[in-house]
């Protein structure tokens, strides 16, 4: 009897020990590719180092006194706010609606959602670059082009200091919502047919039925949405980078998100040790979000 | 656990003691040197350095050249990022500007005396090459320099009224004849520009190192420490620069997204860029197209030039050291100076070369040439920080309405930080 056990156990470890041996390969390129730096980076918050050279000062708390005083550290805090406080509602409730309609449409549904989904799977460059020309002044701009034609005004949009941040909005929500339709509509189509039977046999109308069984059914979803969404505007690059010239996030840093403000102090003033402590306040900032909105999903589950 | 980890350890010893016996292999092997040299990738650049190589190789049996290349719109972050990581080239490719990173962080060496005596260079190189010199000693040396001038589409110029063959002489010529060129329809657009206005392209350069002299003034002082460009000079320059779209409405900048494409696309009439252009314009066959000196001011003449200049890494020694030195000496030599122009549209870097009658009155080098006598080359820190500042200022004024005066203060303060901060440490 105590021989079968012992067989038993041995074999279970075997197998655990197998599994742990495969799972130190991606725990060690985890641990070197992105635990490692991630501390290295709160450590490198507190040096001046410039990259190339061989001598890393400790500086303690200079690198973030100087960010208090950096106007455009708070430029681009404040850009990085209006791109996630705009653009994550109306993606949500543009691409809610959407998957709302194509939910109901009997012909062509998958048409539809191809039509909405491709430009999420497309490169975000592509997409940049293109806009960018949309948005060009005559002679070069379809949307000025059309306005001309339509005898109105032309708009300066990605020149101008109040457009340029919209402009590039309008872009990031037009790429994004394929993503919330699609994932709202997997969350519609999960909702049990018999609800929706029952209310109807019980006379509820169309807004009935939208407010009281589609919407709190897709509670987790929305939510899933949500914190993805915050996270992916909060981190929002590529199409300031190519979208403003040679991804100087202009005019006047008007668009210039705090991504890309790191970026530029990093990579091209090699200030590592200032960008590592806009990385930590980033970081920070990502984190409390993160909880609060956990805490809030705790709750209502 | 215990039987797998030691597994995992042996086949990691392994592995290691299998790549070191390949090193110690290719060692042995090896009697000749070999040296690495970086460069940016621009292809006519490429094949160049590539066939210089086997011509140096060939007289050099001894030394083997590897040449690499990298993508030139990160290749400044892929040098610098690989000097935390110890790998690198002997010989390197870096544009002048960066130079001061690269020198105080100790990853030049300081050009042997022997070879490179400074009175030399002084005396054989256009002055410019100074921007390359730190603490009294040269770290790196050009094979080629770059300058401005003017570039004219003769046949906007004929549609126009204009000479097609005569360009502007002056500043105040220039502006007339680009109001000429300037076509508007009724809701303010343009159709065609009359000239550039791309402070993102070359016009910062211009306005730093031309039209603020042109007004009398200098943009820094003598060792470049303090920014004097906040002053009537400065004011007049900006002022003149937001005038063109403001008052003589000549065009607006990033028109067509850029200059190059617009003059490019014969939809701009004068533009000002760097004898690397002459290449993308030459491909062109339906631009019809002239050089000319850029337009003097007041009687001053000033022009920007830059330069790529090839420096020797501080862990470079011994026999490698002596390679990389012979590789230098064959890079900056008459010989590869003269192959260069025609090759790559850039500009002998050595005086006597350069100013021989046949380049100095060639239709489309001369220009660029004749500015090498009097141009300057701005000694940049930071050259993004410090290009920015113009950017900005120019928008103040035009989308924000900032007086110009307030505006190159703005400026001047901005850049005067990014100087402090470097020259503090030194």
């Amino acid at each position: 009897m105590t021989n079968i056990t012992t067989r038993q156990y041995s074999l279970e470890r075997k197998k655990q020990r197998y599994a742990y041996t495969f799972l130190i390969i991606p725990m060690l390129f985890y641990i070197g590719i992105r635990f490692y730096p991630t501390f290295y980076a709160f450590y490198l918050s507190f040096t001046d180092w410039n990259i190339v050279s061989k001598n890393m000062h400790f500086i303690g708390l200079e690198n973030y006194r100087r960010l208090i005083s950096d106007e455009v550290f708070w430029q681009t805090l404040k850009n990085t706010f209006t791109y996630v406080i705009w653009g994550l509602p109306i993606s949500l409730l543009l691409g809610f609606t959407l998957a709302y309609h194509i939910d109901r449409v009997k012909v062509g549904e998958s048409i539809y959602k191809a039509m909405y989904f491709v430009p999420y799977i497309t490169s975000m460059v592509a997409v940049a670059w293109v806009w960018r020309w949309l948005y060009q002044p005559v002679p070069i701009g379809v949307f000025n082009n059309l306005l001309t034609a339509m005898g109105l005004p032309t708009q300066p949009f990605l020149m101008s200091k109040t457009q340029a941040l919209p402009s590039i909005l309008a872009t990031t929500i037009w790429a994004d919502l394929g993503f919330q339709m699609i994932i709202f509509l997997a969350g519609i189509k999960a909702i049990s047919p018999t609800l929706f039977e029952a209310a109807r046999i019980d006379g509820a109308n169309e807004r009935q039925v939208l407010f009281s069984i589609t919407l709190p059914l897709l509670k987790p979803t929305m939510i899933f949405l949500l914190i993805t969404g915050t996270i992916r505007y909060l981190r929002i690059f590529t199409q300031v980078m190519n979208m403003t010239f040679q991804g100087e996030g202009g005019p006047l840093n008007s668009t210039k998100p705090l991504v890309l403000y790191i970026y530029t102090s990093a990579f091209k003033s090699f200030k590592m040790g200032y960008a590592s402590a806009m990385t930590v306040v980033l970081f920070v900032i990502i984190l409390i979000i993160t909880l609060i909105q956990m805490v809030v999903t705790r709750d209502e589950n | 656990m215990k039987k797998s980890i030691a597994l995992v350890l042996v086949a990691l010893v392994l592995l290691t003691s299998l790549s070191a016996a390949g090193q110690a292999d290719k060692a042995a092997k090896s009697e000749v040197t070999e040296i690495v040299y970086w460069q940016y990738y621009y292809e006519t650049k490429k094949n160049l350095v590539d066939d210089l190589i086997k011509i140096f190789e060939e007289r050099n049996p001894d030394i083997k050249v590897i040449h690499q290349t990298f993508p030139y719109e990160n290749y400044n972050t892929k040098v610098a990022s690989s000097v935390p990581s110890g790998q690198g080239p002997n010989v390197i490719n870096l544009f002048y500007g960066w130079l001061p990173l690269y020198i105080d962080s100790g990853y030049l060496q300081p050009l042997p005396q022997d070879t490179f005596p400074n009175d030399r260079i002084e005396d054989e190189f256009f002055g410019l090459v100074d921007a390359a010199k730190f603490d009294g000693k040269y770290y790196a040396l050009p094979t080629a320099v770059r300058s401005l001038a003017l570039f004219w589409n003769k046949d906007l110029f004929k549609e126009a009224g204009l000479d097609p063959d005569t360009p502007p002489k002056t500043v105040d010529e220039m502006v007339e004849f680009a109001k000429k060129i300037a076509k508007l329809d009724r809701g303010g657009n343009y159709l065609q520009a009359g000239m550039t206005l791309e402070l993102r392209g070359q016009m910062h350069q211009y306005l730093r190192e031309v039209l603020i002299r042109q007004f009398g003034g200098s943009p820094y002082n003598e060792d470049t420490t303090k920014v004097t460009y906040n002053s009537k000079a400065g004011y007049d320059a900006l002022q003149w620069l937001t005038d063109l779209e403001r008052v003589q409405k000549v065009g607006i900048p990033q028109y067509m997204t850029d200059d190059v494409t617009a003059f490019s696309a014969g939809k701009m009439g004068i533009t000002i860029d760097g004898s690397f252009r002459l290449g993308t314009f030459n491909a062109l066959s339906d631009l019809n197209y002239g050089v000319a000196e850029l337009p003097e001011m007041n009687g001053v003449k000033s022009n920007f030039a830059s330069f790529w200049a090839n420096g020797i890494t501080s862990t470079t020694t011994g026999k490698k050291l002596e390679a990389s030195v012979k590789f230098l000496e064959f890079l900056t030599s008459d010989e590869v100076m003269a192959m260069w122009l025609p090759a790559i549209g850039e500009l002998p870097a050595k005086k006597a070369l350069a100013l021989q009658e046949e380049f100095k009155n060639h239709p489309m080098y001369g220009p660029f040439i004749r500015g090498l006598d009097y141009a300057h080359a701005t000694k940049f820190i930071d050259e993004d920080a410090q290009r920015i500042v113009w950017i900005n200022a120019y928008d103040e004024v035009v989308l924000n309405g900032k007086s110009v005066k307030a505006a190159v203060d703005e400026a001047a303060a901005i850049e005067q930080k990014v100087l402090d901060e470097y020259y503090s440490k030194r």
